[in-house]
């Protein structure tokens, strides 16, 4: 914890960086982003089992932006929205230095977003055993099953959004549900609503959802929404070979058009 | 009316919900469900999670539910033909089992819906509601009750209010009229309460965080000081969980839902948080970015609702808190305020 504490505040005092976007002590039990600015500031940064959130979302928050140059504690969900950003465009190589949390407690520093790329290559990112099983067991149902497990759980959906504001990927300035000229998806949170929402979204985050799972940690009802996205990711990896969160220069499978592409879904 | 005591025996509560049941009453009560915990209808004292802290969200949804129709309409040739929901259409019903931070939510929304124009669909609702309110015989780090002129035994806007005061009895206090009214369908339940009961015993121990004057005074002082609120907001990713389960925020907004031929009004949550609860038709956002927002959440509980309602908007039951997925704690920030 030190050594960060030390290199965070070296940076912060050579200019290297003007903010660092890291963790501190939160209520009870948890932990809580903060956003270090000054030697005496980088004293309040923690690092422990509790750290989880993937503090990626926060590179392209207006006020965070505006603080100045961005530093950020990353953990390996956040290295690949890092890069899923990058190949999207909304950060740009060298703009954000990246401290890398290894799981022995010591700290890498990520120089560019091609030593990220080989970084990820060597380390586990797929979803966990436990992830798998609640899929399998999804996968297994009938589709009527599979039906009636979604909208139960949607029946508890408040549409508060925080699965959606939580996201990194999920950066829209106008969301599709915000739209309402025309309107594509009802604002009421009745069955219909919250159903057309939450396919929605996981629809516009196939083939980008990195698998950090903050849309179901998120949830105030506790709804398992990143089981939603989780079970694209298979299907694109089939479908196009890509997965996301993986290179920085990635082109966005779904929108893609390659004159060899298999058309066999054409009926 | 005087408030009166009574002793009811904790084996006769299945009783009471039968009693209501049997007499038409719907009655909404907390549900365990998984992680969360739900007010719903129940049918039965088995459903009913009384042991648990507080439910996930707020009762505000007994009279104000997160999705209300208010009108519907038929599309003719050239006329529109409205059929209006009459807002006496909702049965009376009991809300048992909340906390007094819940019951006591319903004087901010009685004040806020009952301003000119006073809103019926929320009224009627209220008025046609029992609150039988549990006192808090625990409490955990984001209670703050205390700090808001609430308590763990607040009878503020309960009709009557259970408190276990030992493992076979609980202490009934009857507390409206319309309390009374429906304690008569239990009344051979009842027996007389000693006068020497000390209530206090029995409610858990919330420490007083902030002086509530020195919030809102602070408050309304401070709605130039930009660095307050961004230093306090910089974590807040502009969700509306905290609005959604909050027992007294009551912004709202209508939709429209139709096809060719009919058509529904709803009435929906909405939330101060949200960057297009502010958002004009020109393109201009008033509260453009987030730390604006966070500082009318604040203002509007601690200096709005205070300078025109003469009510607090907050009943420290600190589910903004639990529920917020970054950890904003509004504790911790209105007790910074208080020392400013």
């Amino acid at each position: 914890m030190n050594d960060m504490i030390k290199k965070v505040t070296q940076l912060l005092t050579d200019k290297t960086i003007d903010v660092f976007i890291g963790y501190g002590k939160g209520s009870a039990d948890r932990s809580r982003a903060i956003f270090v600015r000054t030697a005496e500031q980088a004293e309040n940064l923690v690092f422990s089992a509790n750290c989880t959130q993937n503090l990626a979302g926060y590179l392209l928050k207006h006020e965070v932006k505006h603080l100045g140059k961005l530093g950020i504690l990353a953990n390996v969900a956040a290295l690949r929205s890092i890069l899923q950003l990058a190949s999207e465009f909304q950060i740009k190589d060298g703009e954000v230095l990246v401290l890398f949390a290894n799981p022995d407690g010591s700290f890498t520093e990520f120089l560019d977003f091609h030593s990220i790329e080989g970084y990820l290559l060597t380390t586990e990112t797929g979803i966990t055993s436990g992830e798998q099983e609640r899929i399998a067991a999804l996968e297994a149902m009938s589709v009527s099953e599979r039906w009636t497990f979604w909208n139960q759980e949607f029946e508890k959906c408040i549409k508060c959004y925080a699965c959606r504001a939580a996201c990194p990927m999920c950066y829209c300035h106008r969301c599709t549900t915000d739209v309402n000229q025309p309107q594509w998806i009802p604002v009421a949170s009745h069955e219909r609503g919250n159903l057309d929402y939450h396919l929605m979204r996981a629809m516009h985050l196939a083939g980008r959802c990195v698998n950090c799972g903050e849309c179901a940690n998120a949830c105030p009802m506790d709804i398992p929404l990143n089981l939603l996205t989780y079970q694209l990711i298979s299907p694109i990896k089939a479908g196009f070979g890509a997965t996301a969160g993986m290179k920085s220069d990635a082109v966005y499978a779904l929108s893609t058009y390659k004159p060899d592409d298999k058309e066999n879904f054409i009926i | 009316m005087e408030k009166e005591l009574k002793i009811l025996k904790y084996s006769e509560l299945s009783k009471l919900i039968e009693r209501f049941r049997s007499n038409g009453y719907p009655v909404l009560a907390p549900v365990r469900k998984g992680k969360v915990v739900e007010i719903e209808l129940v049918e039965s004292l088995d459903a009913i999670a009384l042991d648990v802290l507080l439910s996930t969200q707020s009762a505000k949804k007994a009279a104000f539910p997160k999705v209300e129709k208010v009108l519907r309409y038929t599309l003719g040739k050239s006329e529109v033909q409205q059929f209006p929901v009459d807002p006496e259409a909702c049965p009376d019903t009991i809300l048992f089992g909340v906390r007094p931070c819940d019951a006591s939510g319903f004087k901010s929304l009685d004040a806020i819906f009952g301003e000119a124009p006073a809103d019926q669909f929320y009224l009627k609702k209220k008025e046609k509601t029992t609150i039988i309110s549990f006192s808090c015989p625990t409490a955990d780090e984001y209670c703050f009750c205390t700090s808001v002129g609430g308590g763990p035994g607040n009878t503020a806007g309960s009709d009557l209010q259970f408190t276990g005061i030992s493992k076979d009895d609980i202490l009934v206090e009857i507390l409206t009229e319309k309390g009374a009214k429906l304690s008569l369908l239990f009344a051979d339940l009842l027996s007389e309460a000693g006068a020497s009961i000390d209530k206090s015993k029995f409610l858990a121990d919330v420490k007083v965080a902030f002086k509530v004057d020195s919030v809102v005074e602070k408050t309304t002082a401070s709605f130039g000081n930009a660095t307050l609120w961004l230093e306090q907001s910089l974590r807040c990713i502009g969700c509306g969980a905290c609005a959604f389960v909050c027992p007294t925020c009551a912004c709202f907004d209508f939709q429209d839902e139709q096809n060719t031929k009919n058509g529904v009004r709803l009435r929906l949550w909405d939330s101060c948080g949200f960057s297009l609860f502010t958002l004009h038709t020109s393109g201009h956002n008033p509260r453009e970015v987030q730390s604006q927002r966070w500082r009318q959440r604040i203002m509007h509980k601690f200096a709005y609702m205070p300078e025109q309602l003469h009510v607090v908007g907050c009943e420290g039951c600190g589910r903004c808190s639990r529920a917020c997925p970054v950890d904003m704690n509004i504790k911790e920030h209105l007790t910074a305020i208080s020392l400013i």
